[in-house]
């Protein structure tokens, strides 16, 4: 039984870390309908740059995440800005190939030597580990933290979406790009941000696994983007609660598989799930499908 | 003669909503009847009914004895009823000739592998399915615009072309949802000519939804009228025009016509919900 | 006027063929890039296939090498298993491309359902779990590897092989596309609504796309192991399957020419690329291959083709 409530503390956090990134997931593909494949090395370079301001700027570590968060903010709006905003007209598959692109090179580039190295890095940690053993199940402070933390910034980001004009004007472009333009919205401005806002939280979400998975590398962000991306369509895309919800359940079906059917065959479990319930709701979990009209 | 399409007791009900509430209708071969009524009545939604593109609560709908409720929608063509659409939906990027030419793969005549392998099978068939298609392209004027795609067509030409394919499917039953939207008087009346061409030349029966009510009036022999999912009259065109629940479901409680039988003018937009 | 462009292109292609050949035996031409050529060739006949369930029938699919790879380990499984002459191959690829038919027949009844990106996920999925399976293969049947890959598979590909393959890819797809059965698949991309209700069987129709793209990946994977003689499932995941993707979308969705340009364009770019660049900047080669792609798509956003084709390709249409 501990056992069981052990690992299911190891999921969730994976699955908070996945949540942050999968947020960035949802909100562009609500806003734009891309699926922004150059998501997972954003989330990369964010573990980067906390790792160069923890290590050669000697910041203390929420001063690190800070700077991550505002690099990866800044980066998150000039791909759209070069990439993404001149294909607006052209066919989504443009756009979805242009994404790719934007991927390899974000990885490539950053693997070669003057920039960040193909090689491991070994990320900082911001404190001495600590383990607490509350009933037999063992909690490090940095699984306390990476909970902290993420839960800190869903919960400012359900408040910013819900209770700001500007969250309000995200709603609205998404509901419905034209419309939104017509009442005076900038529709431009708030696609910017919107990609500035993802992309920071999947810089916190860098930092946070670089932090409990200690060792980051270029290609760090194409499993985890997938899978978060993943966990964005099972909550129902472009639904925020729902790319949470998918974060959670896809962190948790990948710690518990590997833990108690077979390691090797955990990535299988997790995307079978992801079928699974595509099979039964199309449109993900929280997602409602529209009828198109005749 | 017994009736081609029955309809009976047919509703649907989408959640709490009831859309068409014990729907009735029976169409005569040949007949031309006009389906009309105030937005939001549920009149395309009886046309998604018929062709199988949703599935009624509760009812039956029959073509020629048989039940065709639970078919998939192709099923329900090739039994024999083809339609238009409200907002015209056409294969824009294909040519006009192919728009056409795929109503009749159904009847195509030559499988997959002689196709690949180029039978003769194949370039008899092909050749007749393009002259079959020019045929019917040139009824409605429209054979020389063969090579265009059809997104780049005219609004009226679109329109036309839609009619075309739904024809090309060989229904015996042919529903058409607002043909005449977005056209002028001369070309109302091209088509007028076309529909009681075609109805005769292809031995169809029509249902048409119409707005337009001098297009209506002129070319349908009965009306049915629907109000919030039900039929709430039925008849010749003389008679609805001076039936009183007719003129309140379009113009409201306490309109008074004086009944002179004059043409009613076309329904205000969007008066009801 | 037609009829002459199919001769001139096919003594193009004769010509090609030829000169390949015979540099490729004399030792004219580097046997790495012979091999090069023969992979261009495969890459081809896979892109094809992606062509066929996207560019024609409209399905997202994000799945592909998962096909390729069952008709990879499926045709190196018969030749191994079966040692005897060259002629094996043909049987193999054949087998080859029915599993992978096989297999997408049964995926495909359930996720075809589902709408445009989902589908895409799910066929994603697929992808990740058929990679995984090649991972634990061995203990399935200890020949095909697991995650150490399987090897010792005999070198049957030749240029031969794959130029035949090729010329008959080309001419599978274009026939089918150019037909009626083609055409109920075009319109399924164009409007599913409208194709059901003027009489196609969209279901029926989504799934021939789907199969017979799957088959000729299938067939492509057959071609491509017997080529390297080594198999290692981290060839067949989901970065794989956005290269074909690449090279359909980059060659224009739908078009025949556009991908076959573009998958030799593509392999000799990327190879190119390595001969090219002194060895210092080496690295740099995967860094200016996704700059160029990314400027591609923004000058060129429909491909490199759009919607077209060479002219010898498109049929004789009455005017």
């Amino acid at each position: 039984m501990t056992i069981l409530i052990q690992q299911i503390i190891n999921g969730l956090q994976l699955g908070f870390v996945y949540a942050l990134i999968a947020l960035g997931y949802t909100m562009v593909y609500g806003i734009v309908r891309l699926i922004n494949f150059a998501h997972g090395d954003v989330f990369m370079v964010g573990a980067y740059f906390g790792f160069y301001a923890i290590t050669r700027l000697a910041l203390p570590f929420p001063l690190a995440l800070l700077v991550a968060m505002a690099g990866c903010a800044v980066l998150g709006v000039t791909i759209e800005r070069v990439a993404y905003k001149p294909l607006r007209r052209a066919p989504r598959i443009a756009a979805l190939i242009t994404a790719i692109g934007v991927s390899l090179f974000l990885e490539y580039f950053c693997s070669l030597r003057f920039v960040f190295g193909p090689d491991y890095r070994s990320f900082p940690r911001p404190f001495a580990v600590r383990n607490f053993d509350l009933g037999g199940v063992t909690v490090s402070n940095i699984q306390i933290m990476v909970f902290a933390v993420a839960i800190a910034l869903l919960v400012l980001l359900q408040l910013f979406v819900q209770k700001t004009k500007t969250g309000m004007a995200m709603r609205a472009v998404s509901f419905d790009k034209d419309t939104a333009r017509l009442m005076g919205i900038d529709v431009d401005l708030i696609i910017s941000i919107t990609f500035a806002v993802g992309s920071a939280l999947a810089a916190a979400g860098g930092v946070l696994y670089g932090i409990a998975y200690p060792q980051i590398n270029p290609f760090m962000g194409i499993m985890p983007g997938l899978k978060a991306f993943v966990a964005a369509v099972l909550g129902g895309i472009g639904i925020i609660p729902g790319a949470m919800i998918g974060a959670l359940i896809m962190g948790l079906v990948e710690v518990l598989s590997a833990a108690f059917v077979s390691s090797t065959m955990r990535d299988a479990f997790a995307f079978g799930i992801l079928i699974l319930v595509l099979l039964v709701k199309p449109a993900g979990i929280l997602g409602s499908s529209t009828q198109e009209k005749v | 003669m017994s009736a081609l399409l029955e309809i009976r007791d047919l509703t649907k009900d989408f959640g709490g909503l009831r859309a068409v509430a014990a729907f009735h209708l029976e169409l005569r071969p040949g007949e031309l009847v006009g389906l009309i009524g105030p937005n939001g009545a549920g009149k395309t939604t009886v046309f998604n009914l018929i062709t199988g593109m949703i599935s009624p609560t509760v009812g039956e709908i029959r073509l020629a004895g048989e039940n065709l409720v639970g078919y998939p929608p192709h099923r329900i063509t090739h039994r024999g009823i083809a339609r238009t659409f409200q907002n015209i939906r056409l294969f824009n990027d294909l040519s006009v000739l192919d728009n056409v030419r795929i109503a009749y793969h159904p009847y195509a005549g030559y499988r997959l592998i002689e196709g690949v392998l180029r039978l003769p099978r194949f370039h008899r068939r092909e050749r007749e399915i393009v002259e079959q298609a020019h045929e019917l392209l040139g009824i409605f004027g429209l054979s020389d615009r063969a090579p265009e795609l059809a997104r780049n067509l005219p609004y009226g030409d679109q329109r036309r072309l839609e009619i075309v394919r739904a024809l090309a499917a060989r229904p015996k039953l042919l529903l058409l949802d607002e043909p005449a939207a977005g056209m002028n008087a001369g070309e109302i009346q091209k088509l007028m000519e076309l529909i009681h061409f075609i109805r005769d030349r292809f031995k169809l029966t029509l249902l048409l939804i119409e707005h337009q009510m001098r297009f209506v009036m002129s070319i349908c022999e009965r009306l049915a009228v629907m109000d919030f999912g039900e039929i709430i009259a039925e008849g010749t065109c003389r008679e609805i025009q001076n039936d009183p629940k007719v003129i309140e479901a379009y113009l409201g409680k306490g309109v008074h016509t004086g009944g002179s039988g004059a043409t009613p003018a076309a329904p205000p937009p969007e008066g009801r919900r | 006027m037609r009829l002459r462009a199919g001769w001139i292109a096919l003594l193009c292609a004769a010509g090609l063929y030829l000169i390949v050949l015979i540099t490729g035996r004399t030792g004219l031409l580097n046997p790495y890039w012979l091999q090069i050529f023969q992979f261009a060739g495969i890459m081809t006949v896979s892109g094809l296939g992606l062509n066929v369930i996207y560019g024609y029938t409209g399905q997202f699919s994000l799945g592909h090498a998962a096909f390729y790879g069952i008709g990879a380990y499926t045709a190196a499984f018969i030749t191994k298993s079966a040692a005897t002459g060259g002629w094996m191959l043909l049987p193999a690829l054949l087998a080859g491309a029915v599993a992978a038919g096989l297999v997408a027949f049964l995926i495909g009844m359930p996720i075809l359902r589902l709408r445009s990106d989902y589908l895409g996920i799910a066929t994603l999925g697929f992808g990740i779990i058929v990679k995984v399976l090649f991972d634990n293969s061995d203990a399935v049947l200890p020949t095909l590897g697991g995650s150490r890959g399987m090897t010792g598979i005999p070198h049957f590909t030749s240029w031969t092989w794959v130029f035949l393959c090729v010329i008959g890819a080309v001419l599978l797809v274009r026939n089918f596309v150019y037909s009626s059965h083609g055409r109920a698949c075009i319109s399924v991309r164009e409007d599913e609504i409208a194709s059901e209700a003027i009489g196609i069987n969209t279901t029926q129709y989504k799934t021939l796309g789907f199969v017979l793209g799957c088959s000729l990946a299938g067939l492509a994977g057959g071609l491509y192991a017997h080529l390297y003689t080594f198999l290692h499932p981290m060839n067949f995941d989901f970065l794989k399957s956005l290269d074909v993707l690449l090279i359909v979308v980059l060659g224009g969705l739908g078009s025949i020419s556009g991908t076959v340009v573009a998958a030799c364009a593509w392999t000799l770019l990327l190879e190119g690329l390595r001969v090219v660049l002194p060895t210092e900047i080496l690295d740099w080669r995967l860094v200016i291959y996704p700059l160029l792609l990314i400027v591609v798509m923004l000058l060129r956003p429909k491909g490199l083709f759009g919607g077209n084709e060479f002219r010898f390709l498109k049929p004789e249409e009455r005017r």
